[in-house]
């Protein structure tokens, strides 16, 4: 079934699109991501301009977070003044990577300086977390005792001045940190469409040294925000938000998000850390042969600038 | 009595063209609407050559059938490999490159044009007036200039049909232009040359209009003219859509 899309003003296959949404949903529900760094990839392998592919994709991570951010706080897993402090970091963040992205448009390097930064953050996160897991089932094959964390947060963070109480994260810590932190992921949720809960969750761990219990809810109440941001941003500067796009990957996206939490329930988290840091690790390795090997095609067209 | 009938037919035909062929066009449309459903089209373009005192020469006519679109400004851009990574490296503006070009003759172009005529009138892939506005070697320039060309075609919007004009009874000329998805929207004109002898003894035009219509137009209108409302319009359904979802999963289990 063809469906003429208004703003990336091409023809694409509506199933096709509605299966993407749904595989993508279905490991996102599996793995409790928001699969944003699958999402634009691919929709760019299918032919999709990339800036279309980026801020329709962020428009999906809005509406694929939003049921998980409120079961969470409904359970009360959301740290709502920590996760003021990243929203706050993470509209910060989202202007000036909007910034960057069009100064990277002019320049013309934005297609290779997405696919550098997706091979940097994808391979560098997902190296960290198929290292932890693989010791992990290590240890529990020998019938160690897993290690106990010795550290609260990162010494850096410490250096950080005005110190701040937050007691449902269990930190005494500068907001500066957060708010780098969401920042950071600012930034990239606009240059690569992508909700940046995979880099969020480990830097509220190691990093701000966060409760366990409230990460992955805070993590999602940010994403929320930060998402819908980019989305207002792209939607008004370079009006690239394909809003029919977005609704064919949301209507896949939330149906598989639904079958991929109760796949999750069936299995063990240190299996599907495992399985998650190969799934990011591939699509990095993937990223990479397409920067390095000899593209089929060595002239592009910019027609904008 | 037959020096006034010759005065009438002189009369009658256009003074430019006094004692050349005439054609004679017509479209399948002249306006091509993309609604939702929209996945190509093809334009059919069809007419009669109208020659002086109704007499049909002994050769069958050359005809060069041109359909382009709007013209923008762009920037092609190569790759080369920087310590070991494929990024951009050159670039070289066009000014004038069309977002859609297709070309449909009797015989392949070289046989019926010299390379002055064919750039004249810009018949041929090969033809095209792009005006390159950054200074290059010609040899560059022309690498760029293919590129660009080989890219369009591979995506559809560049199209060379050698054979693709049929003549019947040396009068009747008809032309399929195929139209891919992703064709520009704006302003097109078919243009209908006749050739004979290595030069063009006439030509006509006809506009053809590509626009997006109903749903799509809107949404394309909403999102260009009233940005940030249909940002905040993507977020609300981005966000309905969830919750909604959300709550349907929480009632099964």
């Amino acid at each position: 079934m063809d469906l003429y899309l208004p703003i990336a003003e091409m023809s694409v296959n509506a199933l096709l699109m509605v299966a993407l949404g749904g595989l993508v949903g279905f490991l996102s529900g599996m793995f409790g991501i928001g699969g944003g760094f699958l999402t634009t990839p691919l929709l760019i392998f299918y032919g999709i301009p990339p800036s279309i592919a980026v801020a329709s994709s962020a428009t999906q991570i809005t509406g694929s977070s939003v049921s998980g951010a409120l079961a969470y706080w409904r359970r009360g897993q959301v740290d709502m003044k920590m996760g003021m402090v990243l929203v706050a970091g993470g509209m910060f963040g989202s202007v000036i990577g909007s910034f960057l992205f069009r100064w990277l448009q002019s320049l013309g390097q934005i297609d290779v300086a997405i696919g550098i930064i997706y091979v940097l953050f994808l391979g560098g996160v997902g190296g960290l977390m198929l290292k932890e897991s693989l010791g992990l089932l290590l240890r529990q094959s020998r019938g160690e005792q897993p290690e106990r964390k010795t550290r609260r947060h990162h010494p850096l963070v410490a250096s950080l001045p005005m110190r701040m109480r937050f007691p449902r994260s269990g930190v005494y810590i500068s907001p500066f940190a957060p708010f780098l932190v969401g920042a950071l992921v600012g930034i990239l949720t606009v240059i690569m469409g992508i909700g940046g809960g995979f880099i969020m969750v480990p830097a509220m761990l190691y990093v701000l040294g966060m409760a366990a219990g409230v990460v992955v809810g805070t993590s999602l109440f940010q994403i929320v925000f930060v998402t819908a941001i980019a989305t207002i941003l792209h939607a008004s500067q370079s009006q690239s938000v394909d809003i029919v796009l977005a609704v064919l990957l949301l209507l896949g996206g939330v149906v598989g998000a639904q079958f991929g939490a109760r796949a999750a329930q069936r299995l063990p988290a240190e299996r599907l850390r495992l399985g998650l840091a190969v799934l990011v690790l591939a699509v990095a390795i993937r990223l990479a042969i397409s920067l390095t090997w000899t593209p089929p095609e060595l002239f592009s067209i910019q027609t904008a600038f | 009595m037959r020096m006034l009938f010759a005065l009438l037919l002189l009369a009658f035909a256009s003074p430019l063209s006094a004692a050349g062929p005439r054609l004679v066009t017509d479209l399948s449309q002249s306006r091509i609407d993309i609604s939702y459903r929209f996945a190509g089209a093809e334009l059919l373009i069809f007419g009669a050559i109208q020659y002086p005192g109704g007499q049909t020469p002994k050769d069958p006519p050359g005809i060069a059938v041109v359909l382009r679109g709007p013209v923008d400004p762009l920037t092609v851009r190569k790759k080369e490999r920087v310590a070991g990574i494929w990024i951009n490296t050159q670039a070289l503006r066009f000014e004038s490159a069309p977002g859609f070009y297709a070309v449909a003759t009797t015989s392949p172009i070289r046989n019926l044009l010299d390379e002055r005529n064919a750039a004249i009138y810009e018949i041929g892939l090969q033809h095209l007036q792009l005006s390159p506005a950054t200074a290059a070697d010609p040899e560059t320039t022309r690498r760029f200039q293919d590129g660009l060309v080989k890219l369009r075609t591979s995506r559809k919007l560049y199209v060379e049909q050698p054979y693709g004009v049929t003549v019947t009874d040396r009068i009747l000329y008809r032309a399929r232009i195929p139209i891919p998805s992703a064709v520009p929207v704006g302003n097109y004109r078919a243009e209908i040359h006749l050739i004979a002898d290595g030069e063009v003894r006439a030509s006509t035009r006809a506009p053809v209009i590509i626009d997006k219509s109903g749903f799509e137009r809107e949404i394309y209108l909403f999102a260009h003219e009233r940005s940030l409302l249909y940002g905040l319009c993507a977020v609300g359904i981005a966000l309905a859509l969830g919750w909604l979802a959300g709550s349907i999963g929480r009632k099964q289990t």
